[in-house]
């Protein structure tokens, strides 16, 4: 088992909205008013032609398996070995993850594989954005 | 920076290499340090421009007996040193100071009296990475190579043979912590640590330090050693967050440094007699190889192992063994470049017969910055 509990999040001012949205079940991204440009991580501007006229949107939470590596080793919360992933969003970003519901394996963790995002609730705060095969 | 104006004029490492108990994160500094001065002949009161990372510029100027009148603490992980290099070139140029000391000194195996680092909950890794059992660079530089792998059809075997290449120049260098000759076989059945990444893929982890002192070319010619001249440099910065970074199969930093240092010194890769690419991981001369313009996307694997980088290879590659043999303190990029200096000075353990030039490339956070320093013995 699983000892000690994984390093958890503390939401910023910038961030807040999309720690509010995994604890309500949403993936929210922002996107570019001016130049439609949709972007992650979280910040109150576009990354791409430094607009302040910015949106939260919700992504559709389907992703491809871009990369990852099997962890052999002992991390505190988890149980080894554990795959650490980072997937690419339908909407274009990409943002690290754990997959969930199937074997931590290379023979079952293909890339590109369709995945769609899970929401894990670590506390009243907190919930993070992992990812399961697509049904 | 202008090619040829200024010059290594002192350079060591610490006293010892790999466990060094007695000795802490800021005497290593100054065992370093003091070596590099003996080097080249001078005292601390000679020196005017100090510039480190893991340690503060403040600390290691008063530590030393210090007085500057240029600092810099730039600190993007194991290139920063090519970084210092880079700025302190300059900073001499323009007439900030005369001889800059550039230290670095890590406690890394022994861990005494290091500089914390801990994972603060509220920066963009503390939220976006550090959730999902990242664990240090095992777990972090790594995760790029499936999609490169997949990308160019590279197998397990041809990341393997990096290791083993980079043990035989290893097994000539007396001061390397590994000589034994290892086979891809051996690489692929030690340890997983990090799927598709075993241990002997992985760096050492060990303690050590090292120092540069430069100067002006002009004022070069008056020192004990032959001057090593700077011909070129380049930096770039790309993402803290290695989930971020552009392209899983490139290095935007990497490119970018790459083509400034090669643009400034006006050198071509063909004229490249020796070359260092910071090693924490097997897969980092693939990339180095490829981002520096050596090799084509997703042809470094075959062109390491067709012996092009391995000892009376045409390209000589990490030839004091790398941070995968040599030694790794957790910022390895000093090591890089004393070994650079040795082999423009004629002097190293591996000696490469009337080498010229040599390219030294760093690697800083996981991808997240790099350096590169051109280094000649003649002014070019
Ligand atoms: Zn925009």
């Amino acid at each position: 088992m699983a000892e000690g509990k994984r390093p958890l999040p503390q939401p910023t001012p910038e961030t807040q909205h999309f720690w509010d949205g995994a604890r309500a079940g949403e993936l929210r991204l922002q996107v570019c008013n001016d130049c439609r440009h949709t972007y992650f991580p979280p910040r109150p501007f576009c990354p791409k032609c430094s607009s302040r006229n910015v949106a939260v949107t919700r992504a559709s939470g389907k992703a491809k398996l871009h990369s990852y590596v099997i962890h052999h080793r002992q991390a505190p919360g988890f149980d080894p070995p554990y795959a650490i992933a980072v997937v690419e969003l339908a909407e274009g970003p990409r943002m690290m993850t754990n997959i969930v519901g199937c074997p931590q394996t290379p023979e079952a963790l293909q890339l590109d594989m369709p995945l769609e995002v899970t929401f894990e609730k670590q506390n009243d705060e907190i919930s993070l954005a992992l990812f399961k095969p697509a049904t | 920076m202008k090619p040829n104006t200024i010059a290594v004029v002192g350079a060591a490492e610490t006293t010892d290499l790999g466990v060094i108990p007695g000795l802490s994160q800021i005497q290593l500094h100054a065992d370093a340090a003091l070596n590099a001065m003996q080097d080249a002949g001078l005292k601390a009161t000679d020196i005017d421009g100090i510039a480190t990372a893991g340690e503060t510029p403040n600390t290691i100027a008063h530590y030393l007996g210090i007085t500057p009148t240029w600092a810099d603490g730039t600190s993007v992980g194991g290139c920063s040193f090519m970084l210092h290099v880079r700025h302190a070139a300059a900073a001499i140029n323009e007439g900030l100071c005369n001889t800059v000391l550039i230290t670095h000194g890590e406690s890394g195996k022994s861990r005494v009296a290091v500089t914390p680092r801990p994972p603060f909950p509220g920066s963009l890794t503390g939220q976006f990475e550090a959730p999902f059992g990242v664990a240090g660079p095992p777990t972090q530089f790594t995760i790029p190579v499936l999609r490169y792998m997949k990308t160019y059809g590279i197998t397990e075997e041809q990341i393997a043979m990096v290791s083993v290449v980079q043990r035989e120049w290893a097994g000539r260098n007396p001061r390397a912590t590994f000589k034994t000759p290892i086979t891809v076989a051996d690489v692929l059945s030690s340890r997983m640590i990090a799927y598709p990444f075993r241990i002997l893929m992985c760096c050492l982890v060990t303690d050590g330090g090292g120092a540069l002192i430069l100067t002006s070319a002009e004022r070069a010619q008056d020192f004990p050693r032959k001057p090593v001249y700077i011909v070129g440099t380049g930096e770039s910065v790309e993402s803290p967050l290695i989930s971020q970074m552009a392209d899983f199969t490139s290095s935007r930093a990497f490119r970018v440094s790459g083509k400034k240092a090669f643009d400034e010194s006006c050198i071509k890769h063909g004229d490249v007699d020796h070359l260092m690419i910071y090693d924490a991981f097997a897969h980092l001369p693939l990339y180095g190889l490829e981002d520096l313009g050596f090799c084509k996307p997703g042809e470094a694997a075959g062109f390491i192992g067709s012996r092009a980088t391995a000892p009376g290879g045409k390209l000589p590659l990490n030839t004091n063994g790398g941070g995968l043999s040599y030694m790794h303190s957790g910022m390895y990029g000093m090591y890089a470049l004393q070994e650079s200096v040795r082999q423009m000075r004629g002097i190293a353990a591996a000696q490469v017969e009337g080498a010229k030039i040599s390219v030294c490339h760093g690697v800083g956070g996981m991808f997240a910055a790099s350096g590169t320093i051109i280094f000649s013995n003649e002014k070019i």
